[in-house]
């Protein structure tokens, strides 16, 4: 397994920079809260719908308490007051809400040891249900088997979420493990989450509770058929993060794609707002048995792969950081890099091998996803189905985990039937014909793949101490990552944002620490 | 010799006409549906048809490779494709026709608007390292060059527009469905002259599935495709913006 000899000793050394990073980070998340975080947990009480405008019901109760300034308290505090005065249930009491027949801040106040109860009482109720869907999971997963790695991960992106089911179905059959679902461009950037079934989306479908649904009975449906349990994956970032995130619990997805800074470098969504959004994202997912997906293969869509190699590690390692913080397991950590060096390059294939194999040894636990060439897909499909053959190659050689497949026409449309069908023929194809070559090879001592390697790890530690010193706000302020620059009052939904006060009201925070870790 | 007034596809002998394709059909695999393969392909005007591979793709579908002879040909005389005018520069006579002509710098606005998240190919025009060996505008020492990345509203471009006094707007759409990216263009375009800023700015336009003729229908001044590089855009600019004649020393630069 370990081929790169590497000093464990510095690999030590960057997880003791990237544990300070994320510790100067976390006083600012347990300090505190955001709309989209107490939105969720109006969503974990079993609250959902939209009023008549179209707005979702969380927004509206949320909102009206952010504008009245009173959230520092919680949204528990005042809801569960509600509940316990008006005796209806979590979804009565929310249209009334909505409705203006009540009006939360205008009724009694029971003493807060009362309300402290109820809340805690509801919480694990709450969370019994996703509890169940991860039990689910694990029953699905224990009587029809799994994808073998590196699973084939593919993409359905039609629009519409009925085609998609119908797309989804056929990649299974054709050998798809995973199913990712693209979601409509500009979600990230909403701040709320769109309800119903989507039909006409541009490059995707929303992700909503409703779509979440109909992909995840399409493909209980043809793992049954096919005698594998078939991952579902959306998107659990941007604005509502840790909405989408309750919605993926409630209906048993697998995958979600949940990075830490992912909105703040690409969709530049405030950081001060992301760091608390991600912390309860990853509370649920690590709660729900949720592998996430970290988008460190971004960077080297804008910066360059050779040079930039050591950021991509450096992000690994920050985003195991804040993902242990919440208790997840190694095991849930898709972390990310791709396949994206200049076809030109000569040994280029070296350098991915290198990369590749370090990612896989300094997170031997983890499922590492890797993507496919994007970059310098250039619509010639027959050479694009090379690179991509490169790119399978690398994967199996080095034993990657979540394989996300590279298509022909990558570059010129969202991925036709039989652009699929060939990529995952090809893919298996290789996987099959390799199978047992990573046992077999190792790279020379001193050798080029090792010294590239060392040098990587070198570079990205000096990286992780040098962020470690200036703390992380200031290192994405000098765009240390993917060469983009975000300040910490910058970027959209700061407005969002709110401070804890000690009388602050979320049991679900330490009931989803607690089990966690200790559900997987 | 090649005949000029009708050119066919070349296989391996001139005039063969050959032709690859490939296609699914959402019927499952079948005697029937290969003859049904061979039979759509006769009708595109492939003659000699012939399925070269047929395989189920799911129990519904059903996957083609078939090539045929074109029975058509191509009269090249007078065909006219509108392409930009334009000498191209280097970067370093880039910035000294600016030097020269402007006295202060040019500011460039870029962003691949709307839904647009593929950020590459306004990366491979604007980021300092460029793309394939060719730097990009934000490496040129007379060009004040401000992408501002992917799914950039319209509002946002033109609020930039004022805050930078941008001479020129570079606008990239990639990835597309069902044409979005025209909505897209149009919608910046008719914003443009609302604010009565069409006239100010150079609009240029980039993107695989974008062609000068097209940019030209749109309303802006000139659509580059695959294949371009910061200098062929600069070299544009530059020229179109002194053409154009609407410089103005008076404007600041951000």
């Amino acid at each position: 397994m370990k081929k790169l000899n590497l000093s464990q000793e510095v690999i030590d050394r960057g997880r003791k920079y990237a544990k300070q990073i994320v510790d100067q980070v976390q006083e600012h998340i347990d300090a505190h809260s955001t709309v989209a975080v107490e939105r969720s947990v109006l969503r974990l009480l079993g609250i959902d719908g939209v009023d008549q405008a179209g707005v979702p019901l969380v927004n509206g109760i949320v909102e009206e308490l952010h504008n009245a300034g009173v959230l520092g308290k919680g949204v528990m505090y005042w809801f569960v007051n509600g509940m316990i005065h008006t005796k209806l249930s979590s979804q009565q009491l929310a249209e009334c809400i909505v409705n203006k027949t009540i009006h939360l801040l205008e009724l009694p106040r029971t003493p807060e040891g009362e309300i402290e109860d109820a809340a805690l009482q509801l919480a694990i109720r709450s969370l019994a249900k996703i509890k169940e869907r991860r039990q689910e999971r694990e029953a699905w997963i224990a009587s029809l088997g799994k994808g073998q790695e590196p699973m084939l991960y593919v993409i359905v992106a039609t629009g519409n979420v009925h085609e998609d089911a119908i797309q989804a179905q056929a990649a299974a059959r054709q050998g798809a493990d995973i199913i990712a679902v693209i979601r409509t461009t500009g979600q990230s950037l909403l701040d709320y989450v769109p309800y119903g079934p989507t039909t006409t989306g541009f490059g995707g479908t929303y992700a909503t509770q409703a779509n979440f649904q109909i992909l995840r009975q399409a493909l209980d449906e043809v793992g049954k058929e096919v005698n594998r349990y078939i991952y579902l994956t959306n998107y659990c970032s941007g604005l509502c993060m840790p909405e989408i995130a309750v919605m993926g619990a409630l209906e048993r997805l697998d995958v979600m794609l949940n990075d830490s800074m992912y909105g703040i470098i690409f969709r530049d969504i405030n950081m001060k707002r992301t760091f608390v959004d991600q912390y309860f994202s990853r509370l649920i997912n690590g709660y729900a048995g949720i592998i996430i997906n970290t988008g460190e293969d971004n960077y080297l869509t804008t910066a360059d792969a050779i040079e930039s190699g050591h950021t991509v590690l450096a992000s690994e390692l920050i985003n195991e950081q804040f993902a242990f913080r919440c208790n997840m397991t190694s095991e849930q950590l898709g972390l990310g890099h791709a396949f994206e060096i200049d076809p030109q390059t000569p040994n280029g294939f070296m350098y991915e091998l290198a990369q590749a194999q370090l990612v896989r040894e300094v997170f031997p636990k983890s499922p590492i996803k890797y993507m496919p060439p994007t970059k310098y897909m250039t619509g010639n499909i027959f050479k694009g189905h090379v690179q991509d053959t490169l790119f399978n190659v690398c994967s199996i050689m080095t034993g990657q985990s979540l394989h996300l497949l590279g298509i022909l026409t990558e570059a010129i449309h969202t991925p036709l039937i039989h652009d699929r069908f060939l990529s995952i023929e090809s893919a298996k194809y290789v996987f099959n014909n390799l199978r047992g070559i990573a046992d077999e090879i190792y790279f020379r001592e001193g050798g080029f793949i090792q010294q590239r390697a060392q040098e990587v790890l070198e570079k990205a530690v000096n990286l992780l101490e040098d962020i470690a010193d200036i703390g992380l706000m200031q290192a994405l302020a000098l765009g240390y990552f993917a060469d983009i620059s975000r300040t910490s009052e910058g970027g959209r939904g700061l407005q969002g944002v709110i401070v804890k006060e000690c009388s602050y009201l979320n049991p679900f925070i330490p009931l989803m620490l607690k089990g966690g870790n200790s559900n997987g | 010799m090649v005949d000029v007034n009708h050119v066919k596809p070349y296989g391996d002998t001139l005039n063969d006409g050959m032709v690859q394709l490939s296609f699914t059909l959402p019927i499952p695999l079948s005697n029937a549906a290969k003859e049904a393969a061979r039979q759509l392909t006769a009708s595109m005007g492939l003659e000699e048809a012939a399925v070269a591979h047929a395989e189920g793709i799911s129990d519904t579908f059903s996957f083609f490779i078939v090539y045929g002879k074109c029975s058509h040909g191509v009269n090249i005389v007078g065909i006219t494709v509108p392409e930009v005018a334009l000498e191209v520069l280097s970067k370093k006579e880039i910035d000294d026709f600016i030097r020269t002509h402007l006295n202060r710098k040019l500011n460039v606005v870029g962003a691949c608007i709307e839904s647009d998240a593929h950020t590459v190919g306004i990366d491979a025009i604007m980021n300092i390292k460029g793309f394939n060996g060719h730097k990009g505008l934000e490496s040129y020492h007379e060009i004040n060059a401000v992408n501002m990345g992917a799914q950039v509203a319209c509002e946002e471009v033109i609020h930039k527009v004022y805050e930078i006094q941008a001479d020129a707007i570079l606008i990239s759409q990639v990835v597309t469905q069902k044409n979005i990216h025209i909505t897209n263009l149009t919608r910046l375009v008719d914003m443009l002259e609302a604010e009565g800023l069409r006239d100010k700015v150079t609009l240029v336009v980039g993107g695989p599935r974008i062609s000068h003729e097209l940019a030209k229908e749109l309303g802006y001044d000139a659509g580059f495709s695959s294949n371009t590089y910061a200098e062929h855009v600069a070299s544009f600019l530059v020229q179109e913006v002194k053409r154009k004649n609407v410089w103005d020393s008076s404007k600041e630069t951000g």
